[in-house]
């Protein structure tokens, strides 16, 4: 702070209130409302206080069956999710760093076009290529499975730049003395390049898993059997009701769970999460 | 390109470590994107047996399609209002938790976490917010204003209701990137214009936001790619590109076409026009992001 100016300071904390409740307005209305009975939906407005519903609302969607377009749990909805989101992450960054560390640390023809192959990637995001891709999963026979949730997201240049980008920082001596020592290729990979990226690891995780907890589109088209279906596109299906109201509470319980794992990542282990926010960017 | 002092002699363990990551983008990027470019030249008959060449004629069916240039209209208004509100919003915000001394964490945290919202979440929330029969807001609106708000009737209330469900999942990545940057300006700049007897909004228009504008145009680029695709999933969990296509933004009308309408020929080229779309924006984004822009 430059100067002690009174009025600034209290204009300050009055612009943050105001934005942090506006923030967090809808996740409380939806909190509310998951709080509710059915019937609280009938007339009126939505209710802003809440009620003793909480616990029936939860049970009835953790376990399905509520309504037609609800049957499916959300306990399995959630274990969709958490697999998926899982496999994302450690795919994802398996698969980059070895790329990183072939890029750098090797050198041997068409390594440039490698790197260019997979800068590409950048460009072609799910929503330009759906229907190729959704015929090339239907060929290959994956719709309906993990693998079809997950591999064909798995390709990363982000990750792999950031890889590279780390191991360009890591001393030339430490491999050198490696060397000298007799250690391979691999055995340096895994004894000082793994440590020493540890914390890179971590934050590009935590940015990862919320990546893959949060897709929508693929997994919208992938999964027809409803034993693959994951919580963030299985809301859709449920708010999606033709000729009656949608079941607000049981909806906004199912919502409050959606968002539940991937906020608590991100107020948990804010540090990590800025750090991996602010790395991927660059 | 860059690469270490000393490297390892090893022959086939570098193709053996790319050949994951290689393989993948190859099945499920090239192969996909090369198939979506050869069927824009295509047409194919009502049943899927044949398939005729027919050059450039899809784009200029596009052109000259009335639902697409309305799509690209509508994507433009979505943008430049989503982007424009999130990063105005989110640079007040910043500003003010910069003020901050004991706080600035607190408030830090009470501000990021929307970014772990998902966009289909966010989407789903502001609709039960604004939901025309039960939502508070149409409510409040009705009883102060007498507005009939109805976003299954009305374009511009779809289009604002998408807007704010994407301003408000927004706002938390672009508020973490603007605090960085104001953190990032030199206590000392801000003193000597102090004690050169600029007050606080001079200071802010003649040093704060002119080093700023890395951060700023960086976002800028980030925030359009955002509105241009990661909003698909908003868009499809609210309005569903309605009512008469106010909302139908690009990518949606490419998936609309693509799946429901089976139109593959027009699907694929609008796929490689938002290809093209994507590929100016990166190439962008690594030409002058990383370089300073000037002031």
């Amino acid at each position: 702070m430059v100067e002690n100016q009174r009025w600034l300071d209290i204009f300050a904390h009055v612009i943050l209130i105001l934005g942090v409740a506006t923030v967090a307005f809808p996740v409380y209305l939806a909190l509310v409302a998951s709080t509710h009975a059915p019937t609280a939906f009938m007339s009126g407005t939505i209710p802003l206080v809440p009620s003793t519903h909480a616990p029936a609302s939860y049970g009835d969607v953790l376990a399905g069956g509520v309504a037609a377009q609800m049957s499916v749990p959300i306990n399995l909805m959630l274990f969709n999710s958490m697999v998926m989101a899982l496999l994302i992450a450690t795919g994802k960054i398996a698969i980059s760093i070895i790329s990183a560390f072939a890029i750098v640390y090797f050198r041997f023809p068409f390594r440039v076009l490698a790197f260019w192959i997979i800068f590409i990637t950048l460009m072609l995001p799910v929503e330009v290529r759906i229907v190729p891709t959704f015929a090339v999963i239907a060929d290959l026979g994956m719709l309906n499975s993990y693998a079809g949730l997950t591999v064909p997201l798995m390709a990363s240049a982000t990750a792999t730049f950031l890889f590279r980008q780390v191991f360009l920082t890591i001393p030339d001596e430490l491999m050198e003395a490696a060397r000298i020592d007799g250690a391979g290729p691999m055995k340096f990979f895994r004894d000082i390049l793994l440590p020493l990226s540890q914390t890179n690891i971590a934050a590009l995780f935590v940015i990862l898993f919320i990546y893959g907890w949060n897709q929508y589109l693929w997994p919208l088209l992938v999964t027809t059997d409803s034993g693959y279906y994951t919580i963030v596109a299985g809301i859709k299906r449920m708010a999606d009701v033709v000729d009656s109201e949608p079941l607000w509470n049981y909806i906004m319980a199912v919502t409050i769970l959606a968002m539940l794992p991937p906020v608590a990542v991100v107020i948990f282990m804010q540090r990590l999460f800025v750090k991996g926010l602010v790395d991927s960017e660059k | 390109m860059q690469t270490k002092r000393t490297i390892f002699g090893n022959k086939g363990l570098p193709y053996l470590l790319l050949a994951p990551q290689l393989a993948i983008t190859a099945v499920f990027f090239l192969w996909p994107a090369g198939q979506a470019v050869r069927q824009s030249f295509l047409r194919e008959d009502a049943f899927g047996l044949s398939t005729t060449f027919v050059g450039l004629r899809n784009f200029r069916a596009l052109l000259n399609n009335p639902e697409y240039l309305n799509a690209l209209q509508v994507t433009v208004v979505f943008s430049i209002a989503t982007v424009v509100l999130s990063l105005s919003l989110a640079l007040i915000l910043a500003l003010a938790v910069d003020r901050m001394l004991k706080s600035a964490q607190a408030y830090t945290t009470l501000l990021i976490w929307p970014y772990a919202v998902a966009p289909a979440v966010a989407g789903i929330l502001w609709w039960f917010i604004f939901n025309p029969a039960i939502g508070i807001l149409p409510y409040v609106m009705e009883a102060r204003f007498g507005y009939d708000w109805n976003h299954n009737l009305t374009g511009r209330d779809a289009m604002i209701l998408v807007v704010v469900a994407a301003v408000w999942k927004q706002i938390s990545y672009n508020f973490l990137f603007f605090l960085a940057g104001l953190q990032s300006i030199p206590t000392s700049l801000r003193e000597a214009a102090a004690i050169d007897g600029a007050g606080p909004f001079k200071r802010f228009w003649t040093i704060t936001l002119p080093l700023l504008s890395p951060t700023t145009f960086f976002l800028l680029v980030v925030n359009v790619v955002y509105t241009l695709f990661d909003t698909f999933a908003i868009i499809d969990a609210t309005t569903g590109g309605g009512p008469a296509q106010a909302t139908n933004i690009l990518v949606y009308k490419v998936y609309d076409d693509g799946f429901v309408g089976l139109n593959l020929g027009s699907s694929a080229a609008q796929s490689v026009v938002l290809m093209i779309i994507v590929m100016v924006l990166t190439f962008v984004q690594f030409r002058y992001v990383e370089r300073k822009v000037t002031y």
